[in-house]
């Protein structure tokens, strides 16, 4: 087994486990805290795949801005567990239980096709590395860069109009 | 690493998310879970960039193939910021309406 075996395995099951913690933790601080473990596994993910850049962006932006914004309104509303709205267990189950099942054919799905057995990951290359994604991001993809700050201008304007107070 | 290992990985994480929007009451905690799905398909569509061009890297290693994937993915990315600002806000100023989270309350869109 080598070492990125070992690595794959290891960040897999910080994944997974963070994931689950998140959804079944009865505490609203204790599930933005696992997910933040989550996304820093998928990070360590994206190192072993070769995609510096988006490693660097996942924790920059998940991790480090998104995770804070809810971290910061969940403090503002001051939850906890006590006042934790809880479904019935009825409801709990079924919703399992459907989870459950659009797992159960993803993998059916997944394992009975015959041309992705033999494909594998390749690491090598410079894709993942900055120089290669910044120039192609401001030659051939300038203009969805663009208008991606303009959403950002109508997002900002939009959080400032629906947090106002009065009206 | 073949290829089907992301796969499993990318399922699992994105079935979890849909069980913990299905099983939680709490506004917040359900956007978290969408949150998971989305980076759940970042990480397929990461693998799925590493998947092909073989050759090309080997016998060319600075070929930019793959590029415009791991883009896309800076793009959703992106979006998704965007996307949780003001969905915070919407979730904030329904607390400051209604002052719960709790999404049963939330079914007659209106208080």
């Amino acid at each position: 087994m080598s070492i990125t075996e070992i690595l794959f395995w290891f960040l897999t099951a910080m994944a997974v486990g963070g994931a689950l913690m998140m959804v079944t933790s009865k505490n609203p601080v204790y599930s933005v805290l696992w997910l933040i473990v989550v996304f820093f596994a998928i990070s360590g993910h994206y190192i072993l795949l070769n995609a510096q850049f988006l490693a660097v962006v996942n924790i920059i932006v998940y991790a480090g801005a998104i995770m804070v914004l809810f971290l910061f309104v969940i403090m503002l509303m001051n939850m906890n567990a006590d006042n934790e709205p809880q479904k019935n267990i009825w409801l709990k189950i079924a919703g399992m239980i459907a989870g459950g099942c659009l797992l159960l054919v993803f993998i059916a799905a997944i394992r009975q096709t015959e041309a992705l057995q033999i494909q594998k990951v390749n690491t090598g290359g410079q894709t993942g590395l900055i120089h290669l994604l910044g120039k192609t991001l401001f030659t051939d993809y300038v203009l969805p860069f663009e208008i991606s700050s303009v959403l950002f201008l109508s997002a900002m304007v939009g959080a400032v109009v629906l947090g106002r107070k009065g009206d | 690493m073949p290829i089907n290992y992301y796969i499993f990985l990318a399922i699992a994480l994105f079935s979890i998310g849909v069980a913990g929007v299905l099983t939680r009451r709490n506004a917040i905690i359900i956007f978290m879970c969408v949150e998971l799905m989305l980076n759940a398909v970042n990480l397929l569509l990461v693998a799925f960039s590493k998947m092909h061009y073989e050759n090309v890297v080997m016998f060319n290693p600075t070929s930019p193939v793959g590029t415009e994937a791991q883009l896309f993915v800076f793009f959703i990315m992106v979006v998704a910021a965007a996307e949780v600002s003001v969905g915070l806000a919407i979730i904030v100023m329904m607390y400051r309406n209604i002052h719960s989270v709790d999404v049963n309350f939330l079914n007659r869109l209106k208080h």
